[in-house]
């Protein structure tokens, strides 16, 4: 009876608890007089970061002692999932992460509540604006990171190719690429998913655009589109893994680099934590461009619950998090994504630690950023995309096939 | 007296009746409620009568679904009552550690669908997995199983049907043991050789258990998930995407849960079709000794 089972667990628990959960909304303790419980979810402490959430919980604390709070950190793969289901059942922390891309969604149906007499000058301005819905401040901006070219120094010294700058094009990767390939080694060349995260990227390093200006049809099936989804497409096989040699299962590209398997990878600077205990030399690089350069930036905000009972102090704990300096310390200190400050100075820091060396191109890499596209229905868009470009890297259709298959099928995710 | 009786009887019913009010009947009707508004779960429900249903079935992805569900349940059926009965065949012989033979084939159906097809999917690794060795190693080129659209299905498949091979051979063997020996001594004395005995006597009188087994296997097959939601996650390109894996994806993924609910209610209007069908033409073939 599996169907039954199913209907039970999954597809409408949720309302049976939209049902019954009404008053179980905020459901934590009642706090003693004067001292409010705050709770937190988050995804970005998972695998690595957990002590240093702590350290700013406690600090925070320390600072608000009528204010204790309870983290729940909830793996990134299941957190929206997981989200979904406490907003519809009323049981959703009164504080909570959404990356940039869910924020719309979130702000627009009327679960976060609008924030109030926010410092808006801390942070800075494009992060702070980009959490704000028709004019509405709904969230503040609590980190952000980007994707730059990571690099095995050992594997070109041995292949004898010089080591990428900032100045390089597709054009040198590929040829870089070819030569550090070697099968009977296995060692692989490259390392750039296909996916819909690094279509859009390589689709504006290529002089594209995803969606027209007013988001209302996809523009990604032009010649500029084709060459860069040939790009991502040609490398599978050649100088990258492909499915068949696990290339998309979980971790598999950060143990195929900390194996020192793969000389080049296209990663998010958050794996700097990981790569520290390295056997060999490594550094990172702005990811080449070819008709200009361009390089993704994630952002993520914290918002309240609009259903939360302790929307004060919530909001207190999202200001401290998101920018005190107790915070941007503990992110600098242990290369977590970076704080959204203003104030660059306080970012000194992050430059002086020993690896990698090039730590400068995190922050020019920042001076030309490209944002996800985000539609409503962003989840199906980003399969949708993701699975036309595997099933050309599969060469199951050619790019442009693919290419004009996703452009439609976008499009009738816009329209409905 | 008599009422007296019937409250202990409704008293020892509600350990089961309980949680079947409370997941079951209660998530039944209150989807049934979703099936007609739009809803993502965040934001309130939105009345919209039929229009899920009609959307549904004019939707090409509905249509391949349930395509897929069916080729799955056209493959898995044949292959898991003939393995099942031959395993129950040979084990039903006086063998030597028979019993050991039985527990060792039942043991896949109690193991965690999780489990097994985590290992499937590495024994059916396109690239590095043991059975494409196996077949490398006799000259015939490994397929892609999960990573080639014409093969991924055939992969699950292929596990399912080893999973549950061991519960079909354990109904049939019950099966077989209740069939009298003296229908068989009197064939003997007839002069029936095997062949003769074993499709005149054995496979009629087997099929009060076939029946049970070919409806209990077409419900679940037509519930068939965590296999495909573990094993190729409806992929490559959803060439392996079925009814439930569907309807897991429009909730969870894409916040679709109103045409989620209204496709497990087609779901089950279908399987009910088809299990009323099978009640109905059993009298054409099975029969109660």
């Amino acid at each position: 009876m599996r169907l039954v089972k199913f209907a039970a667990v999954g597809l409408t628990a949720a309302l049976a608890l939209t049902a019954c959960g009404q008053g179980s909304a905020t459901k934590q303790a009642a706090a003693p007089e004067g001292k409010s419980v705050v709770r937190y979810m988050n995804f970005s402490s998972n695998d690595g970061h957990e002590k240093d959430l702590t350290a700013i919980v406690n600090a925070f604390q320390a600072a608000n002692p009528n204010i204790t709070v309870q983290v729940e950190t909830v793996p990134y793969a299941d957190y929206f999932t997981k989200l979904q289901t406490a907003v519809a059942g009323g049981t959703a922390a009164d504080a909570f992460e959404l990356n940039y891309e869910n924020f719309v969604t979130y702000a627009k149906n009327g679960s976060l509540a609008e924030l109030k007499s926010v410092d808006a000058s801390v942070y800075k301005k494009s992060l702070y604006d980009a959490f704000n819905s028709d004019g509405k401040q709904y969230g503040v901006p609590e980190s952000f990171s980007n994707v730059v070219l990571f690099y095995n120094k050992a594997l070109f010294k041995q292949a004898g190719v010089a080591e990428p700058t900032a100045d390089w094009s597709w054009k040198d990767e590929q040829a870089a690429a070819a030569k550090l390939t070697n099968k009977a080694t296995k060692v692989w060349g490259d390392y750039q998913p296909v996916s819909y995260n690094e279509f859009y990227k390589v689709l504006a390093q290529n002089g594209g655009a995803f969606l027209n200006s007013d988001r209302t049809e996809a523009t990604f099936n032009s010649p500029q589109g084709v060459e860069a989804a040939k790009f991502l497409v040609d490398k599978v096989g050649k100088t990258m893994p492909t499915e068949a040699d696990g290339a998309g299962t979980p971790d598999f590209d950060t143990k195929l680099f900390t194996s020192g398997k793969l000389a080049m990878w296209h990663t998010g600077i958050w794996m700097f934590s990981a790569l520290a205990g390295a056997k060999f030399d490594w550094d990172v690089v702005v990811e080449p461009g070819n008709t200009q350069k361009a390089s993704a930036m994630f952002a993520n905000g914290l918002v309240v619950n609009a259903a939360s009972k302790n929307a004060d102090a919530a909001q207190k704990w999202i200001t401290y998090l998101s920018s005190s300096d107790e915070t941007t310390k503990t992110r600098l200190a242990s290369s977590w994504e970076l704080p959204p400050i203003a104030d660059e100075s306080k970012l000194k820091s992050y430059l002086d630690q020993p690896k990698p060396a090039n730590r400068e191109a995190v922050f020019t890499a920042l001076e030309q950023p490209i944002l996800p596209p985000v539609i409503e229905r962003q989840q199906e868009m980003q399969d949708t995309v993701t699975q036309e470009l595997t099933a050309a890297a599969a060469g199951r259709k050619t790019v442009e096939k693919a290419l004009a298959d996703a452009q439609s099928k976008v499009n009738g995710l816009l329209k409905k | 007296m008599r009422a007296k009786k019937l409250g202990w009887v409704l008293f020892f019913l509600l350990p089961s009746a309980i949680p079947l009010v409370a997941f079951t009947l209660v998530p039944m009707v209150s989807s049934l409620w979703v099936s007609l508004h739009k809803w993502n779960l965040i934001s309130p429900m939105q009345w919209v009568g039929l229009d899920n249903y009609t959307n549904l079935l004019t939707d090409p992805t509905t249509r391949q679904v349930f395509l897929h569900t069916l080729v799955y349940v056209v493959g898995y059926l044949p292959l898991v009552y003939a393995g099942g009965l031959a395993l129950a065949l040979v084990l039903n012989q006086r063998l030597k550690g028979r019993a050991f033979l039985r527990a060792t084939y039942f043991l896949p159906v109690v193991t965690s669908w999780v489990v097994v097809a985590l290992v499937w999917k590495w024994l059916l690794n396109p690239a590095n997995g043991l059975v494409n060795q196996i077949l490398g190693f006799f000259g015939v080129p490994g397929p892609g199983w999960w990573t080639d659209p014409h093969w991924a299905l055939p992969a699950v498949i292929l596990s399912s049907a080893w999973k549950d091979l061991g519960f079909v051979m354990v109904i049939l063997l019950a099966g077989l043991q209740s069939i009298p020996s003296d229908v068989y001594e009197a064939a003997l004395v007839d002069g029936a050789n095997a062949w003769q005995r074993f499709w005149r006597i054995t496979l009629p009188l087997l099929s009060p258990s076939t029946f049970f087994v070919v409806v209990i296997s077409l419900i679940n097959g037509f519930q068939v998930f965590d296999q495909v939601y573990v094993m190729t996650g409806g992929g490559p390109s959803g060439s392996s995407q079925v009814v439930v894996g569907h309807i897991y994806d429009l909730t969870f993924r894409y916040g679709r849960a109103g045409e989620a609910s209204a496709l497990s209610w087609i779901l089950f209007a279908v399987i009910l079709l088809i299990t009323v069908l099978q009640v109905r033409g059993q009298r054409k073939w099975v029969h109660y000794a």
